[in-house]
């Protein structure tokens, strides 16, 4: 199972943003989200959402293997075992595997929790196979 | 204090100052936020008699306990001021993902005070607030400032500025924000301009606490759930606003030659219907919104692009001057956005210059040479233009809104100037709708729609009724209507999908940590919406009834065809609506509020 979005029906609310700070830290704070907005105005006028695939490849270079699988299949951060080194961003082919030493100190990623796609409005998001 | 950011940033533009101090509890607990705020500060803190445009006056910006949450449309913020335009109160509220910015920044209210003195723009980043030049930007459009900031600072940045029309100080300026939302009506933007701040820039990166966090997320998420479950939802976020327009063309309200019908030869031109076929490309929400009412257009014509435009600005730059094509309207809504100046007031003031061109009251050499006839779209485009910088005869007189304008042309014009207290009216046509009529006369910041959208009750009980029981609706949508602006929410998620509203109060306990129910925070509506009032009558010593009259042409001129033709709503008519307005207010014959009602209100005090 993994996490999908379809851009175009995208409307930038950012409401899936909060719900997953929600879950991850039970936080209200939309910049520390496993998605990734990225609005395109003027023009042409559209908004490009990235979400996570569960590919793994962020788990594959963890060196302390703090990426694990959990219940739903997904992979997700253990945050004790995190040390903040980078290894996994660069690794991420859709810029969702976030540190951000500023804001936690831990890495993040999406779990697979589902509240995104329970807040969205619009039906850009949804969990399949 | 929970489910709010606990500061408020004070900025001295005339000395650099720059402040932080606590948000007072007292003011959360009697006004809980947004316009609450807004008019509470604006009362206390700006000297009787302020100019408007001069350095007592402040902008108030507020966020909501609900802003910036995990709430349908958590996103919209106050900007209250004393009004260039009116010289009373002016509330704007303006969507987009600002709010929720600056109250992750850690603010619950922004006040700009003084006057700079070179321009300069704000920068907010969480606690670290510059004023930093803006010489550069002096002059430019609104997009291109955006579109500027967004590139040196990046994406996470918000910014809110104003056009040339803030900088020429046209008294209807607004201040734009996220490529098309605004803080529009009552000149909040030349109150911007005249303190020479081009830009606010502003990233929060904090969280927000709330009291109790797992109700908060089961509240929150049933408010979404209740969203997504409407019936309406599909339709809603199709169309956005425009979704009204057929239907106010069918009953007559859509304002159609400067509000002389209600009804639109060429309606289906600029139908929602006929707008989404033709030109929007996107949807586009508010913070947190799950049914998003903007609609981003492609004006393929002339290679541009809009968010928009509403059902607001289909009706004033529309039909009400004649203009049926849906990319004209998209484009001139685009001028008026990045000039800086409000689709609604701007509408009319060309609405009524036709009028007037037309009746042979204004000639050509009075227009700077325009053929100002209804339907003109290049002379639109080209009055917008002159308006915002203001160039040109015609362009100078119309930056001073619809009212002063007709009052130094004469010759009758004063007749057919569509506003109250000095605002020009929104999209409705009023003759014959009298809850919808009593909502714009009584409006606290002039002829404005949102207060109480009263028109579909006019026509399920009967348009031309004048019973108590309209004037008890209008009085209840007002007190209720406007907290969503305290608490810094959107309305439309209650007012378009229908959903209980009672789904926000375990949200609002669950974020503040205090038990309210509706009526309690209707009691809070009444209590601003007198405190409006006194504003009103403290900045302007004639203050009273002659101030709620609407334009003559709506108990005058019956429309000559359309849903509405020979319809009417007498003087006395018109009359007898305030009269009864004013006995449930609690206020006296001349609208004023009464000392026994002030007292009942707990607003005897700050009264005196
Ligand atoms: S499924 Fe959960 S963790 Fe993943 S992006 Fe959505 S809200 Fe975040
Ligand atoms: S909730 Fe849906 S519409 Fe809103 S930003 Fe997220 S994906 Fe886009
Ligand atoms: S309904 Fe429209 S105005 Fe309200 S929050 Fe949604 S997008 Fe914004």
């Amino acid at each position: 199972m993994r996490l999908y979005v379809d851009s175009t029906k995208c409307s930038g609310c950012r409401a899936c943003l909060v719900a997953c700070s929600l879950n991850l830290f039970q936080e209200n704070n939309p910049k520390k989200a496993a998605l990734n907005l990225i609005p395109h105005f003027p023009a042409p006028g559209v908004y490009e959402m990235k979400v996570c695939t569960q590919c793994g490849d962020c788990a594959a270079v963890c060196p302390t293997e703090a990426i694990k699988l959990n219940e739903r299949g997904a992979y997700y951060v253990d945050f004790d075992e995190c040390n903040l080194c980078e290894a996994c961003v660069p690794e991420c082919p859709e810029d969702v595997m976030y540190v951000r030493a500023e804001l936690a100190n831990a890495a993040w990623k999406c779990n697979l929790c589902g509240d995104c796609v329970a807040v969205c409005g619009t039906g850009a998001l949804w969990i399949a196979d | 204090m929970k489910g709010y950011a606990g500061s408020i940033l004070r900025v001295n533009l005339a000395t650099g100052q720059i402040s932080k101090e606590p948000t007072p509890a007292e003011m959360a607990r009697d006004y809980l936020g947004g316009r609450g705020f807004g008019i509470y500060q604006l009362f206390k803190e700006v000297p009787k008699g302020a100019d408007a445009l001069g350095p007592q006056n402040k902008l108030i910006i507020s966020t909501g306990p609900l802003s910036g949450m995990l709430i349908p449309g958590g996103g919209k913020c106050d900007w209250t001021t004393k009004s260039p335009l009116t010289g009373g109160y002016a509330s704007a509220s303006m969507g987009g993902h600002f709010t929720a910015e600056m109250k992750y920044a850690g603010y619950d209210s922004i006040i700009l005070e003084g006057v700079s003195p070179k321009p300069v723009y704000l920068l907010i980043e969480d606690g670290k607030v510059q004023l930093l030049d803006a010489a550069h930007l002096w002059g430019k459009g609104a997009f291109d400032v955006e579109v500027e900031f967004k590139h040196k600072y990046g994406e996470e940045y918000q910014i809110a500025a104003i056009g040339p029309g803030g900088e020429n100080l046209v008294l209807y300026a607004c201040i734009n924000h996220d490529f098309g939302r605004q803080a529009g009506r009552g000149g909040v933007g030349a109150v911007m301009g005249s303190k020479k701040l081009k830009a606010i820039v502003v990233r929060g990166t904090k969280s927000v606490e709330v009291a109790d966090p797992e109700g908060y997320r089961k509240a929150g998420m049933a408010l979404y759930k209740a969203c997504k479950d409407a019936e309406g939802l599909a339709e809603w976020t199709r169309y956005g606003t425009t979704v009204v327009t057929s239907w106010c063309d069918e009953v007559g309200a859509l304002p159609t030659r400067n509000f002389s019908a209600g009804s639109f030869e060429g309606g289906e031109k600029i139908y929602g219907q006929t707008m989404r076929k033709e030109i929007v490309i996107t949807d586009k929400g508010c913070f947190g919104c799950p049914c998003p009412c903007g609609k981003y257009s492609h004006m393929k014509r002339y290679g541009t692009y809009v968010e928009g435009p509403e059902y607001e600005t289909i009706g004033l730059m529309g039909s009400n001057l004649g203009i049926a094509d849906i990319q004209a309207v998209g484009e001139a809504n685009r001028l008026a956005d990045d000039l800086g100046v409000d689709t609604i007031s701007a509408g009319n003031c060309v609405a009524w210059a036709m009028e007037c061109y037309e009746k042979g009251i204004l000639t050509k050499e009075d227009t700077d040479g325009l053929e100002l006839k209804f339907g003109n779209i290049e002379a639109t485009f080209a009055l917008i233009k002159n308006i915002a910088h203001r160039q040109g005869k015609l362009g100078n007189l119309l930056a001073d809104g619809v009212k002063r304008a007709a009052e130094k042309i004469g010759k009758g014009s004063e007749r057919f100037a569509i506003q109250v207290k000095g605002m020009e009216q929104s999209g409705y046509a009023t003759h014959s709708a009298t809850s919808m009529l009593l909502a714009y006369m009584t409006c606290d910041v002039g002829a404005h729609h949102n207060r109480a959208w009263a028109i579909t009750y006019d026509l399920q009980v009967g348009r031309s009724l004048v019973v108590p029981e309209k004037v008890a609706r209008v009085i209840w949508l007002q007190n209720f209507r406007p907290m969503f602006d305290v608490l810094g929410a959107c309305r439309l998620q209650w007012v378009e999908l229908s959903i209980d509203r009672d789904l926000y109060v375990p949200a609002m306990e669950a974020i503040t940590g205090i038990h309210r129910t509706w009526e309690d925070m209707e009691a809070v509506g009444n209590r601003i919406w007198n405190l409006t009032r006194l504003f009103w009558m403290r900045e302007n010593e004639d203050f009273g009834r002659s101030w709620d009259q609407p334009s003559p042409r709506f108990f005058e001129e019956p429309p000559k065809t359309g849903a509405t033709a020979g319809q009417i709503t007498s003087y006395e008519d018109v009359q007898r609506l305030l009269d009864m307005y004013y006995e449930q207010r609690g206020w006296d014959n001349n609208g004023l509020p009464t000392p026994a009602t002030l007292e009942k209100l707990n607003l005897a005090q700050i009264a005196s």
